[in-house]
């Protein structure tokens, strides 16, 4: 029996004082119910789903500001698939696409840039959201389009960073189940100042039993009553995580505040082009006016993010909201919480 | 002959004479094949069974098999899915003008050889061409009739809390198989689609469990499709542990990257069979002998619990629903 053996046995009979602990990744959110780890769960823990799936953070007016590039200003758009389907003010991108817009899937950035370099008579927008694990590629793309020459591809950025969210979600929960994705690019150093500030975390990887063990370290660290920060995904993230990557977005990209759907405005929490490129940000070169979003208002996407209340605790959930027909954005990725119980029986 | 087939080969005139004397009769060509407007058989002793299946797969040639490979193996595992011997298979191509000879020859080739494989014979059959653009290549439908087992009765509908479940082999590696063929992902890997004919396996689990309940090709929607519709049609549950399931090494890195669950991914030559508890031993050390079922496991079994579910026990012990059957599109697969 593996390691997990031991991390499983003390997760299931933990009697410590409560633990809630907030995952901040899609990819664990999914994993988590994948695998079945809330059932082995001891009733003492309580793991949040928090803001951490790409998707379900984006805002409604990025989709507005998308379906108006689309429709206006007859844009191709360029996206991953799961935003296809979140709802905007008016219409999503498929209610855009059913009017005659231009939206196509792509699985990277780099495909958008071949895109665009094979339709030069058409203006290719990519739409740019995700964490530090993905931003690198966006610029990247960035940077293949200005060695092509390509003056007909450009980014609509609203890709985030995780040191404000940690901080502005810190009272939700006791600890975080750090993103090994994120810190693999970031390294440890803002785990270790979060601790510092008093939050606590541990960062963990993805299989079941990397995730175990990561839990049973933060449940035990919790017991004892002191911040903690532990890296349980040494094999991955080291501490000064990958200078390159980092510095390529510092040199394209510089901080914004940012919306984070149902959450609100995080200071200094986004990342937007730098003004040298503004030829390449899709919001300056095709001067979009402000779109303010308008949310779904009995949607409560915001509270199960926050931890407040699981998804099946939303009146929506099941009913309105189901993966055939999102109302909410966590209910369209694969990797939202809502979509993630829905599927694995969250309640089983 | 020429190269291309164009729309005179389907005109039914001597160009298409030509196509089939050349070509199919060659390949094909037995005691039965008619040029006459239908084949004569001698009449089966018992009751028969009848299957048709449409075979659309993009790109028509893929690492394990082609399209018509394909089209014999579809047909004939659908018949023995009901324990019937496949007796005889009719078939019908729809060409797109261009389409090189010698590749269509190619696919006749192989529908000889599997239907040598899996002692069927070709009767009758049809050939149209479609006009450039009007069909992607090459589209084949084949209809095939044979005769049912004695004793055996076989249905989705029969599945009983108790039984096992067995997989004849790993799981998802035909589905697999052409998302990489089709090069969309920018990901190389050796994998081979399962596409083979399975009667031999049928009948070799036939002859050490007659009571077997149900036996179902996996194809279109893989496995996990398979078991919610057995769920619905027995009013069942259905528990299935996530690490008894075979799933080839190659295809686990594939769909672990893609994010696509090999439960879901079609199989052309792995079925899903539900006996009672005491014959799965012998079942899958019959199916182990045969030479597209030496991946045998059993994966599960089947409840009364948690009716219309199926439940997967992870490799860590937790817990979780197979998620329902999505609608997630995927290429042309069969």
């Amino acid at each position: 029996m593996s390691e997990a053996f031991d991390a499983r046995t003390y997760l299931e009979n933990y009697d410590g004082p409560d633990f809630r602990i907030m995952e901040v990744c899609g990819t664990h959110t999914h994993e988590i119910f994948r695998q079945g780890i809330r059932r082995i769960l001891s009733p003492k823990i309580k793991l949040i789903s928090g803001p951490g799936c790409p998707v379900c953070v984006t805002p409604v007016s990025f989709i507005d500001e998308a379906v108006y590039l689309a429709l206006e200003k007859g844009c191709t758009i360029t996206t991953f698939g799961d935003l296809v389907r979140v709802p905007g003010t008016k219409m999503s991108l498929a209610g855009a696409r059913a009017k005659g817009a231009s939206i196509k899937v792509v699985y990277s950035p780099s495909d958008a840039v071949k895109y665009a370099g094979a339709h030069k008579d058409e203006q290719v927008v990519f739409l740019s959201v995700g964490f530090e694990t993905t931003t690198p590629s966006d610029v990247i793309a960035v940077k293949t389009a200005m060695r092509e020459g390509l003056t007909n591809f450009s980014l609509l950025t609203a890709n985030k960073t995780m040191p404000g969210a940690y901080e502005a979600m810190g009272k939700s929960c006791d600890a975080f189940l750090y993103p090994g994705h994120v810190h693999c690019i970031t390294g440890t150093q803002i785990c270790k100042d979060m601790c510092e500030k008093g939050i606590s975390g541990v960062i963990a990887g993805f299989t079941g039993d990397e995730l175990l063990t990561a839990l049973a370290i933060a449940a035990k660290k919790h017991a004892e009553g002191k911040p903690f920060f532990v890296n349980c995904y040494p094999r991955v993230v080291t501490d000064e995580g990958s200078p390159a990557a980092v510095a390529i977005v510092d040199k394209f990209m510089q901080p914004c505040d940012a919306e984070w759907r149902g959450i609100g405005t995080i200071p200094m929490s986004g990342m937007e082009l730098r003004d040298e490129y503004a030829a390449y940000d899709a919001r300056k070169k095709f001067e979009i006016p402000d779109l303010k979003g308008e949310y779904k208002t009995a949607c409560r996407c915001g509270d199960v993010l926050q931890g407040k209340i699981l998804p099946k605790e939303c009146p929506l959930f099941g009913k309105a909201c189901n993966p055939d027909h999102p109302v909410g954005a966590c209910m369209v990725s694969s990797e939202g919480a809502c979509s993630a119980f829905f599927m694995y029986g969250g309640d089983l | 002959m020429s190269d291309v087939i164009t729309l005179a080969h389907g005109s039914g005139g001597r160009k298409t004479s030509e196509l089939i004397a050349e070509l199919f009769k060659k390949n094909l060509g037995n005691e039965y094949f008619t040029a006459d407007d239908a084949a004569v058989m001698p009449k089966p002793e018992g009751k028969i069974a009848m299957s048709t299946d449409g075979f659309i797969v993009s790109p028509w040639e893929f690492p394990g098999g082609n399209i018509g490979k394909l089209s014999i193996c579809g047909t004939v595992n659908d018949l023995a899915c009901m324990g019937a011997k496949p007796l005889y298979l009719t078939c019908s191509y729809i060409v797109e003008e261009g389409f090189p000879v010698a590749d269509l020859e190619k696919i006749a080739e192989a529908m000889g050889e599997t239907c040598k494989k899996a002692g069927v014979k070709i009767v009758a059959g049809d050939t149209k061409v479609a006009g450039k653009g009007q069909v992607d290549k090459v589209f084949i439908t084949t209809a095939g009739v044979g005769v049912i087992k004695e004793g055996v009765n076989l249905s989705g509908a029969n599945a009983k809390p108790g039984d096992k479940i067995i997989v004849t082999g790993d799981v998802g590696r035909h589905g697999t198989c052409i998302l990489l063929a089709r090069d969309e992902y920018g990901i190389e890997a050796d994998v081979k689609s399962d596409c083979a004919p399975l009667w031999d396996a049928v009948d070799a689990v036939l002859e050490v469990c007659p009571e077997m309940h149900v036996i179902r090709d996996a194809t279109r929607g893989g496995v996990g499709t398979v078991l919610y519709e057995i769920c619905d049609q027995s009013d069942v549950g259905i528990d299935i542990n996530s690490e008894a399931v075979p799933v080839a090494p190659e295809v686990r890195g594939v769909t672990g990257m893609l994010g696509l669950e090999p439960l879901y991914l079609a199989c052309e030559g792995t079925m899903v069979m539900m006996c009672p508890a005491e014959y799965a031993d012998k079942v899958v050390e019959a199916l182990q002998k045969t030479e597209h079922a030496k991946g045998a496991a059993i994966i599960g079994e089947v409840t009364s619990e948690n009716k219309g579910r199926v439940v997967m026990t992870t490799g860590i012990g937790g817990k979780t629903y197979l998620p329902q059957p999505g609608n997630e599109l995927l290429p042309r697969i069969c």
